[in-house]
Parts: structure tokens; C-alpha cells; sequence
């Protein structure tokens, strides 16, 4: 048996774990671990220019593959720095492993030299957490780590390691457990088949029925038994933001995402459905809108969830189901085709003209500006058509992110890769770094506005260092569009310190300056064929500004305090 | 509506900052909590006493049984329990007023633990409804000093709560 210190056996383990690549930046606490990095070849370390973007990216590489990426910081300030991106994996169910260094042990908790408590800090925002008390301890941590990380609902899982575990010269015997088991910790396996049973039979004598498809759908792998199953029904299909592509988004079932900014046939269908089968969501208050009590008034819910506290959170489920989704869908199918003759075929028929009378309405219409004005709705339509709908896309918060959700029609789950839950600017460059580095050859665009960009702009550094060739979409509207759509809704147009058009940097010269390509896009006219120009320098980072209208909204757009049906659908028409 | 929550965990750093943190992050109330270990070292039992309407009872329920550490809990509430606190209570007891501070100590079952010229220490154990109404009961004797453990509970009969 190899003999080995602390940071030895936290690499050895990562590596027995499968890790390709560690996100992370140096500092004093996390030193042992560098120089354990520094004298192995197996796991890329991939150095950031801010801990923020570490967990970004290694959240944006989670999301792409599937499997978990991995932070690695120093103490205190490098510690609260990946906090952010920690949150923003922790409201996304994202299975992430952050290694933070911390004071060596004799010196916890006595304000040295950049100690903070990590896991206090980290504490409401991770699955788990745990401090290494012991170097001979670390394999397990690892392997329980990764174990907590990606089974049942995912999330973040925060290790700290004081200094001292990982000094050079004090080795033990190392083995990588095979397997792990944690008496207070069994994720379900399955779910209830009497529930199964029970939601079946209600979903097949349903008269307006809707399928209601979100994130989970997506982490747990889910997508092809869904898109089966929708299509042996014959049902409508909506996604939530975090689910776009869990059902393919150009399938004639599809009715587009739900919620706040969701399609009016979308959210039509859901107020007026008679039963909702909602999987892998969780009835947020971005999809319910602000009155639960207005929320779907006729619906019988069906709720497959694998974490049973998502469940009659907000909305009461009348059929809970506790499980994973591939096992659930697995048997919910089998009984959707045994039980096929059930469905209502006329009713079914009536709802479809309904809901395609509701289409007509083309809430998603583009209107057209004058003067080779281009519209972000259009920046958006013209990536999706020259990327021909099969890039990997991120995006940052704001109506960007809402076009780009609204408009990139995405047939492929582990494509869409946003900030759902906590909203973060300055997640999509990194993000996309992540992304890329897990599918060299594929195309990555992120989609941003000028105001979330400048908030990790500083990774055009490592895009440089580690050659990826990412495609910044910019679409600059000169303002922190999404505030100040807000001001204008209900503000009087009072824009408060969401406007800063004097003083935005030459994202042209910026790209340059960190070695890039910058693009500047003004004219509609010259839209599809820059882009193409653009995404035709394979091997190059392009940065391309984009300036947009910077009056446009982002609709429909959901009226607060009112139920699913009650929309704006541009600044002169609500329902 | 009060509830007891009996929770088994890990007798493990940071295991019960997890279950305070869960209550103060999602705006739980904690009436009374109590912990310690098991005749299992490695397991810590926990008892919170909270109040809540059935829809965040059950939250909270599910919250406490996602920790990772939380091996098994149960709503002693939902069924036959014990419930029991104790109670050191020191008073003023001087002149005719010891008396009948000892009298009503006596009625209540209390024991005094310790005494000098001009005090009593009381303990006293029960439901917290009982101690309450002790306290009570003393109206007009000057009590110095309160210490209450919380509640803790176990179900009635068969039921056990255990690994
Ligand atoms: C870190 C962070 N700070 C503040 C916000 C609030 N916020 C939401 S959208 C938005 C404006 C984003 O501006 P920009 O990136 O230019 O996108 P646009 O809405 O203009 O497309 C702001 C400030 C946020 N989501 N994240
Ligand atoms: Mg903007």
C-alpha cells in the first residue's frame, strides 16, 4: 500500500473518483494541496481568475455532463468567494464538491490569518458539509462527498481541510473505499407504485391534461422516458426555465416554458388544465405566480419529485410521489400503455384546439424596428439558426436570459445552462468555461448582457490561458435592461441607477486586450452573416457586442398577485 | 398547535448547528431543545419543542429528515408520549413566606435541593404545563433564577425510536 500525505491522498482520491478537472485559485491554507497538484499529472487543475468563477465553471461542467465538478480554494476570502457560486448550485440542485483550505487545526478559532468558518458560512447554502479532522480520513470524506453530491436531490458539498492535514511529510496508508454507506442517509430508490397506480389512472381519464417538466427531469436523467411517455399520450407539454430541453422544444407538443415570462399558450393550457403532472419542478414562485390561491383552479396535481419537501410546499399535490425519475417514468409508462384505450380521445381533441387557439395569439412575435435596429428577440432567432440549434448555451440574468430561454428552441436536455433559482449574474462566462473544457469540440455560446459580463469579465484571462474557444453573445442594451423593465412596469420609468451608457467599456478593445477577437454587430442587415463569420473561428474565443434596442421588454410577462392566465403581452396588451 | 419532535442523529461537530440552522434559515420557531447522547454514543438524541399549523409541521419534518445526519425523527405529538422537563428554581424564602413556599413545593411534588437562611432551590419535573403552573403558583415570592432543561419525550407503549 502507497504511503501518502494528506494532499496526496486528496488528489489520488479525486482522481479514483473519476475527476477530470479541478476549478480553483492558490492561496496560503490550500498550498500542500498545489504542490500535491504540482507533482501528479492525472487531474487538470484549471486556474481561475476569481473563486467565483471556479464554482461557476464547475457548476456549468456539472450541468453539461452530469457529473460533479470540483472547486478547489483557499481559506477566508478565497472560501467566501466561491459562496456565490456555491448558492447558485445549491438553488439548482447542482452536484458540486468544493474543497476549501483552512487554518491548520491548532488554530481554528482564533481568528488567524485568514481563517473564516467556512462551514458556518457555507451552511445554509450546501447538501452537506465537512470539516477533515484527520488526514487518514480523507478517502472517505471524498468518497461520501461525491457519494451525498449526486444521489437523491444534488447539490453542493463543501469539504474544509485545515493546513495541516495535508503537510507534506506526514504520510499514511492509502485505499479508496469502494463503496460508502451512510446509516442516516438513503435517498429513494423508487416510488410508491400505489401512488404510481393511483396518478395513472387519473392522468388517463383527464379531459385537459398538461405535463409540467422541470429541472429534476433533467438531473436525474429523465428526458427520453418523458418525451416517450408525452408522446404515447398525446398530452401538452410545458417546461420550467431550469427543464428547457427535458422535452424537445420543437415537437409539436410542446407549448413552450411556463411561468413568469412563459408563452400565454403555456400558461393558458396550465390555468385552464383539469390535471397537471408536474415532474422534476417545484412549483416555484417564478412559474405559480405570487397568489397560489389563483394558481390553476380546476387542476388535480400529480407530483413526482425525488425530495419529498418540494411537495406540497406551495402547491397542495393531491397524488405525491416520492422517487427518482427514470424508475418512476419506467413504471408509469408501462401502465400508460397498458392503459392507453383510457384516454379520452375526443376531449383530448377539444383541449387541442383550445391550446392551438391559444397558440395563434404568437406571444412570442418579434416586432420589427425600423432603421436596421436589431432586436435581441432577433439576435437570439439568427444564434439559433447559425448554430443550427445545437450549441451548448449559457446565459447570464436579465431579458437576455429570458430571450435567449424564450427563443433558442432547445431538443436536447444539458443544453441550456442558466442561474434559475438564485438568478446570478456573472454565471455565464465561467459556466461556459466549464462547458467547454468537458466538450472541446462542441459549440459554447454565452449568452449575456453588458451589465452581467463585466461581473466575471476577468475569465477572458483564463479562456486565454486554457485556449477555449467560447462565443460571447453580448447583447448590449446599455442598461441593466431587466431593472429597468421593472421601473417601467412599476416604477413611473424611474431609472434608478440602471443606466450607465457613458461609461461602458469598448468590448472590442477589451476581447483584444486579453488576446481575444471582438466583434462589433450594429446593423440587423449584417446580423446573420457576422454571426456565421463569428462562430466560424472554431479554435477562437469571439466576442461578439451585439448593440440591441434598449427599449424592448421581455413579454408576456406575468401580473403579480394574479393567476397563470393573467399576462402583460407587450406594454400596450395584457389578458 | 405545540409539537415534540424527538430526532436521532449523529453525535457529530456540526450536526446539531445543522438542525438550529434549518429552524432559524426557513423561519421555524424553536420553543425548547434539548440533546444528548444516546446509550449508542454515536447517535445524539435531539427533542425540539415547536408550534406550527400541520402544513409547517410537515415541512419542517421533511427539512429535519433531508439533513444528512438526521438518521430518524418522529412527532412524538401524533400519538401517546411522556413528556417530561426539569426544573431548578431558586426563590426567596424568608420568614413566613417559607413556609408556604415549602407547601406549595410539596403539593407540586418539587424537591428542595439546596437551601441557605434566606432561599430555597427547588427541582421540580414534569410536563412543562406543570412547571409553568408552578411558577405560577408562587405569585408574590420573589423567584431569583430559572433553569429548564426542555422538553424531552418518548412514545407510550411498544413504539420505540430507534436505528
Ligand atoms: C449578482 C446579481 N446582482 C444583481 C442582480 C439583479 N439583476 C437582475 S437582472 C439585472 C440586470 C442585468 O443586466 P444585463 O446583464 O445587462 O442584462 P439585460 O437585462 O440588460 O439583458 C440585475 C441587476 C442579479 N440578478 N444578480
Ligand atoms: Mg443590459
Amino acid at each position: 500500500m502507497a504511503l501518502l500525505s494528506g494532499g496526496e491522498m486528496l488528489l489520488r482520491a479525486l482522481h479514483d473518483e473519476g475527476v477530470e478537472f479541478i476549478f480553483g485559485y492558490p492561496g496560503g491554507a490550500a498550498l500542500h494541496i498545489y504542490d500535491a497538484i504540482f507533482r501528479q499529472d492525472k487531474v487538470e487543475h484549471i486556474l481561475v481568475r476569481h473563486e467565483q468563477a471556479a464554482t461557476h465553471a464547475a457548476d456549468g461542467y456539472t450541468r453539461a455532463t452530469g457529473k460533479p465538478g470540483v472547486v478547489l480554494v483557499t481559506s477566508g476570502p478565497g472560501a467566501t468567494n466561491a459562496i456565490t457560486g456555491i448558492a447558485t448550485a445549491f438553488m439548482d440542485s447542482i452536484a458540486m464538491i468544493v474543497i476549501s483550505g483552512q487554518v491548520a487545526r491548532e488554530s481554528l478559532g482564533s481568528d488567524a490569518f485568514q481563517e473564516t468558518d467556512m462551514i458556518g458560512v457555507s451552511r445554509p447554502i450546501v447538501k452537506h458539509s465537512f470539516m477533515v479532522q484527520n488526514p487518514q480520513d480523507i478517502p472517505e470524506i471524498i468518497k461520501k462527498a461525491f457519494y451525498i453530491a449526486t444521489t437523491g436531490r444534488p447539490g453542493p458539498v463543501v469539504i474544509d481541510i485545515p493546513k495541516d492535514v495535508t503537510d507534506p511529510n506526514v504520510k499514511f496508508e492509502y485505499s479508496y473505499p469502494e463503496t460508502v454507506k451512510i446509516r442516516s442517509y438513503s435517498p429513494p430508490a423508487k416510488g410508491h407504485s400505489g401512488q404510481i397506480k393511483k396518478a395513472v389512472d387519473i392522468l388517463l381519464s383527464a379531459k385537459r391534461p398538461i405535463i409540467y417538466a422541470g429541472g429534476g427531469v433533467i438531473q436525474g436523467e429523465g428526458s427520453e422516458l418523458l418525451t416517450q411517455m408525452a408522446r404515447k399520450l398525446g398530452y401538452p407539454v410545458t417546461n420550467t426555465l431550469m427543464g428547457l430541453g427535458a422535452f424537445p422544444a420543437t415537437d409539436k407538443q410542446f407549448v413552450g416554458m411556463l411561468g413568469m415570462h412563459g408563452t400565454y399558450e403555456a400558461n393558458m393550457t396550465m390555468h385552464e388544465s383539469d390535471v397537471i403532472l408536474a415532474i422534476g419542478a417545484r412549483f416555484d414562485d417564478r412559474v405559480t405566480n405570487s397568489d397560489v390561491k389563483k394558481f390553476c383552479p380546476d387542476a388535480t396535481i400529480l407530483h413526482v419529485d425525488i425530495d419529498p419537501a418540494s411537495i406540497s410546499k406551495t402547491v397542495t399535490a393531491h397524488v405525491p410521489i416520492v422517487g427518482p425519475v427514470v424508475p418512476v417514468l419506467k413504471e408509469m409508462l408501462e401502465l400508460v400503455e397498458a392503459g392507453k384505450s383510457k384516454i379520452d380521445a375526443a376531449a383530448l381533441k377539444v383541449w387541442w384546439e383550445r391550446i392551438n387557439h391559444w397558440r395563434t395569439r404568437d406571444s412570442l412575435k418579434v416586432v420589427l424596428a425600423d432603421n436596421d435596429v436589431i432586436k435581441p428577440q432577433q439576435v437570439i432567432q439568427a444564434l439559433y439558426e447559425v448554430t443550427q440549434g445545437d450549441a451548448y448555451v449559457t446565459s447570464d440574468v436579465g431579458q437576455h436570459q429570458m430571450f435567449a430561454a424564450q427563443y433558442y428552441h432547445f431538443d436536447k436536455p444539458r443544453r441550456w445552462i442558466n442561474s434559475g433559482g438564485l438568478g446570478t449574474m456573472g454565471f455565464g462566462l465561467p459556466a461556459a468555461m466549464g462547458v467547454q473544457l468537458a466538450f472541446p469540440s462542441a459549440t459554447v455560446a454565452c449568452v449575456t448582457g453588458e451589465g452581467s459580463i463585466q461581473m466575471n469579465i476577468q475569465e477572458l484571462a483564463t479562456c486565454k490561458q486554457c485556449s477555449l474557444p467560447v462565443k460571447i453573445v453580448n447583447l448590449n442594451n446599455k442598461a441593466l435592461g431587466m431593472v429597468k423593465q421593472w421601473q417601467d412596469m412599476q416604477y413611473g420609468g424611474r431609472h434608478s441607477h440602471s443606466t450607465y451608457a457613458d461609461s461602458l467599456p469598448d468590448f472590442v478593445k477589451l476581447a483584444e486586450a486579453y488576446g481575444h477577437v471582438g466583434i462589433k454587430i450594429e446593423k440587423l442587415s449584417e446580423l446573420k452573416s457576422k454571426l456565421q463569420q463569428a462562430f466560424a473561428m472554431k479554435d477562437k474565443l469571439v466576442f461578439i457586442d451585439v448593440v440591441v434596442d434598449p427599449e424592448e421588454h421581455v413579454y408576456p410577462m406575468a401580473i403579480r398577485g394574479g393567476g397563470m392566465n393573467e399576462m402583460f403581452l407587450s406594454k400596450t396588451e395584457r389578458t | 398547535m405545540r409539537r415534540i419532535i424527538s430526532v436521532l442523529m449523529e453525535n457529530q461537530p456540526g450536526a446539531l448547528s445543522r438542525v438550529v440552522g434549518l429552524f432559524s434559515q426557513r423561519n421555524y420557531n424553536i420553543n425548547s431543545l434539548t440533546v444528548a447522547p444516546t446509550e449508542d454514543p454515536t447517535l445524539s438524541r435531539l427533542t425540539l419543542t415547536t408550534v406550527g399549523d400541520d402544513r409547517k409541521i410537515e415541512q419542517i419534518i421533511k427539512h429535519l429528515n433531508k439533513l444528512v445526519d438526521v438518521a430518524k425523527l418522529v412527532d412524538l405529538t401524533e400519538g401517546n408520549h411522556i413528556e417530561r422537563e426539569l426544573m431548578l428554581i431558586k426563590v426567596k424564602a424568608t420568614g413566613a413566606q417559607r413556609a408556604e413556599v415549602k407547601r406549595v413545593a410539596d403539593i407540586f411534588r418539587g424537591v428542595v435541593v439546596d437551601i441557605t437562611p434566606t432561599m430555597y432551590t427547588i427541582q421540580l419535573t414534569g410536563t412543562s404545563d406543570k412547571l409553568d403552573g408552578f411558577i405560577a403558583a408562587l405569585a408574590g415570592t420573589p423567584i431569583l433564577e430559572v433553569a429548564r432543561t426542555g422538553v424531552s419525550g418518548i412514545a407510550r407503549g411498544e413504539k420505540v425510536l430507534s436505528l
